[in-house]
């Protein structure tokens, strides 16, 4: 049992991590813009697709550098001549065309790469178990992956809270106005997030790509529960960003491991069924088996008792 | 000028109207046969519908069109039909068919769309007697549809799972260091199935091997495999059995890969579409597949040849289902024989036909329940003695146990109701 929770536990870090780095971009970019980015997850799609491109011809460090670039080049591009249009038609206007967005996306990565599974490989240099435990290998592979997000994550804080550029973001959160008023360049601030917070996207789906296999399908697996961690963690809150994806990533992953059913709860109080009951497909219901929506079962449980989040503070 | 231009377009119009009565003579008596093709053409299993529909696409024209057609110079139409795997999408593609008098659905992907489009065209038969439509399902393995919920207006052109979990177990039973396999599948009816039928049939078989793991995930609902291999690890197991395909397929095998584990995977479904490219080195002589397709070295050469002619125009896409020329060429040689493209007639025709396909095999298609017998194939994932290999990948798949028709068959509990004309 020990060694299934280290695994466990070690498991749901990479998954939380992950989702942390796509998180992070969707709750800096909405702080900024009150805009929830519908198409943030095909972002990520993008990173991947591209890496894999650059990956044939450059191998796959250029394309942990050049492929985050051109995603949030092409993010930046967005913000400056497709949302800043939309943005004087109000929000709904921007939640419709980020939604859009998402289609368009999916749709132009089926086209250019079909719709097959792509073999993206992780590098050779990382192809070597990091550790081997209790007769199961922890691939160096994935310690990278660790390794790179909370090297993101300490460098996203420190600028946040540390730096010149950062102070300016943060005022032009909550006082665009007084920003602008102070001679900075608004727009160009929200068009850079909008560009960091997909390049963040972007390099997700690179150091994912080879784990989570690059299919067009990986926005959608991944796209729901962004949102999901955004508003557990508090929308704009880049702490709680972090909690909720470490959170749900452990959650589901000790989910996984678990062998636990509605069987042995009904064992406690002394209940048991026969196999042919009407309802026998709830009663062996297992937490496995429910493991991928516990999330948004944890969603509405927040949404009911606390409806800004973990961290959020957004008066609602 | 203008009346003269009014002449002109008389006399335009008239020409354009002969012309039009010349060329419309043949084309109407040449009406080409429309099948209609319902499978996932976009969405996260896009890659194998369209690989379905490619290798339809081919049969019809490669096979009869560019032979002159069929029932004396029709040409095959295939309509594709969307239905994004999913069965709501199925009603309204289903009701689309209806409207554009499609009276053939050829459908594979996925056995709750299968099953959901069952009982649609079983209900819609029996209310529009005359207008009935048929379902060839070249790929949907509930056995469900051939048993309990069997139809006249059903064919099913592979074998269902308990055919195939029948022959993979004997394979798995002869192999004297499996002890413990752990069984991991996609919740729904088909992973139900695996996982049931596995069970019984290795407690039958191989009553020494032990079951450590039956687990159901959602499908496609899964990012990341991992906490599932820690458990396959935990388990002790030395096999693994799985029916999951697609995407599914792929995370877990490269999960199991990632983790160390080297032992073998059992599965249905593991392989082309980009599985196999994404496998590559590391799935050789690990990934076990059963199908009732022949991998390398290929039977006959007619194959081979149809093979080649069929990269030749899809360089980027595999064969991987021969059996969907199987199912057209049954269905136009049930409407050779009764020269009709009457559903009711094809039915008829189709129960108990004898066929002999590209492989050179003698298949049944089973009258007593619309399931075909045909001989099974368990092929592993290796880049020796591939001729033809899956992906352009070098990898593919290589053929070590076949089984013959006749050791195939199961029962069925089908009782069948049959439409009286």
């Amino acid at each position: 049992m020990f060694e299934v929770l280290v695994f466990a536990t070690l498991n749901g870090l990479v998954t939380g991590l992950l989702l942390f780095m796509l998180a992070s971009g969707l709750t800096l970019i909405f702080s900024m813009m009150g805009v929830l980015n519908f198409a943030h997850a095909s972002f990520y799609m993008l990173g991947a697709y591209f890496a894999y491109s650059i990956s044939l011809y450059l191998g796959f460090w250029p394309g942990l550098l050049i492929a985050p670039l051109l995603v949030g080049l092409l993010g930046a591009l967005i913000e400056r001549y497709g949302l800043r249009r939309v943005h004087q038609h109000g929000h709904v206007a921007e939640l419709v065309f980020t939604f859009g967005l998402a289609f368009l996306i999916d749709e132009a990565v089926q086209f250019f790469w079909g719709p097959d599974t792509k073999n993206y490989q992780s590098p050779d240099v990382l192809d070597f178990p990091l550790f081997t435990l209790f007769g199961q290998e922890f691939s160096a592979y994935r310690g990278f992956m660790i390794g790179i997000s909370v090297l993101i994550f300490i460098g996203l804080y420190r600028l946040l809270t540390r730096s010149r550029v950062g102070i300016i973001i943060q005022a032009a959160i909550t006082h665009p106005h007084t920003v602008a008023n102070l001679g900075h360049n608004v727009p160009l601030i929200f068009m850079a997030v909008f560009g960091v917070g997909s390049a963040l996207a972007g390099v997700a789906g690179v150091i994912a790509g080879p784990v989570l296999t690059t299919f067009p399908g990986m926005a959608t697996v991944l796209g729901s529960i962004v949102f999901v961690i955004v508003v557990i963690g508090g929308l704009g809150s880049l702490a709680g960003a972090l909690i909720a994806s470490l959170l749900i990533g452990l959650l589901q992953s000790y989910a996984i491991a678990s062998n636990l059913g509605v069987a042995d709860l009904l064992n406690l109080f002394g209940l048991e069924f026969s196999r042919d009951h009407l309802l026998t497909d709830l009663w062996t219901l297992t937490l496995p088996q429910i493991a991928p929506i516990l999330p948004y079962l944890l969603l509405i449980l927040v949404l009911i008792f606390r409806p800004t989040g973990l961290l959020g503070n957004r008066e609602q | 000028m203008n009346i003269k231009n009014q002449k002109m377009s008389y006399f335009s119009s008239a020409l354009a109207l002969s012309l039009l009565l010349i060329l419309a003579q043949p084309a109407f008596s040449q009406e080409p046969v429309r099948i209609a093709f319902m499978d996932p053409l976009s969405g996260a299993f896009a890659s194998i519908g369209n690989s379905g529909l490619k290798q339809l696409q081919f049969a019809a024209d490669h096979m009869f069109n560019a032979k002159g057609g069929i029932l004396g110079g029709r040409m095959i139409e295939i309509v594709p039909l969307d239905n994004q795997q999913s069965p709501t999408e199925t009603q309204l593609q289903f009701r689309r068919a209806v409207s554009e008098d499609l009276r053939i659905i050829f459908q594979g992907n996925s056995s709750a769309v299968a099953n959901a489009l069952n009982s649609t065209i079983t209900r819609h038969n029996r209310r529009n007697p005359g207008q009935e439509i048929l379902q060839i399902n070249y790929s949907a393995v509930d056995p469900i549809l051939t048993n309990e919920q069997c139809s006249f207006w059903h064919f099913r052109f592979d074998a269902h799972a308990i055919m195939k979990l029948n022959i993979l177990t004997d394979y798995i039973a002869e192999n004297p260091d499996v002890k413990k396999i752990y069984i991991i599948g996609q919740d729904y009816s088909f992973g139900q199935v695996v996982s049931d039928n596995s069970i019984a049939l290795l407690n039958a078989k191989r009553p020494d091997i032990e079951i450590v793991g039956n687990e159901f995930h959602p499908i496609g609902q899964v990012k990341d495999f991992t906490p599932y291999v820690t458990k396959i690890v935990a388990s002790g197991a030395d096999a693994v059995i799985t029916g999951n395909f697609g995407a599914d397929m792929v995370s877990l095998a490269r999960s199991i890969i990632d983790s160390g584990l080297d032992i073998p995977i059992y599965t249905f479904y593991a392989a082309y579409d980009g599985i196999t490219a994404t496998l590559g080195a590391d799935g050789v002589d690990r990934i076990h597949l059963i199908h009732n397709d022949s991998g390398n070295p290929l039977p006959s050469e007619e194959r081979k040849q149809y093979y080649r002619a069929f990269k030749a125009e899809n360089p980027n896409n595999d064969m991987t289902q021969p059996r969907i020329l199987t199912a057209l060429q049954m269905v136009v040689a049930a409407m050779e024989e009764t020269q009709s493209t009457d559903p009711y007639d094809i039915a008829v025709a189709l129960e108990d036909m004898r066929f002999t396909t590209i492989s050179g095999e003698e298949i049944w298609m089973r009258g007593e329940d619309h399931q075909v017998v045909q001989g099974l194939h368990l092929s592993v994932h290796t880049d020796q003695d591939v001729e033809f290999d899956a992906d352009n990948s070098g990898f593919g798949l290589v053929t070590r146990y076949s089984v013959p028709a006749e050791e195939t068959v199961v029962e069925t509990s089908c009782r069948m109701r049959r439409p009286r004309r």
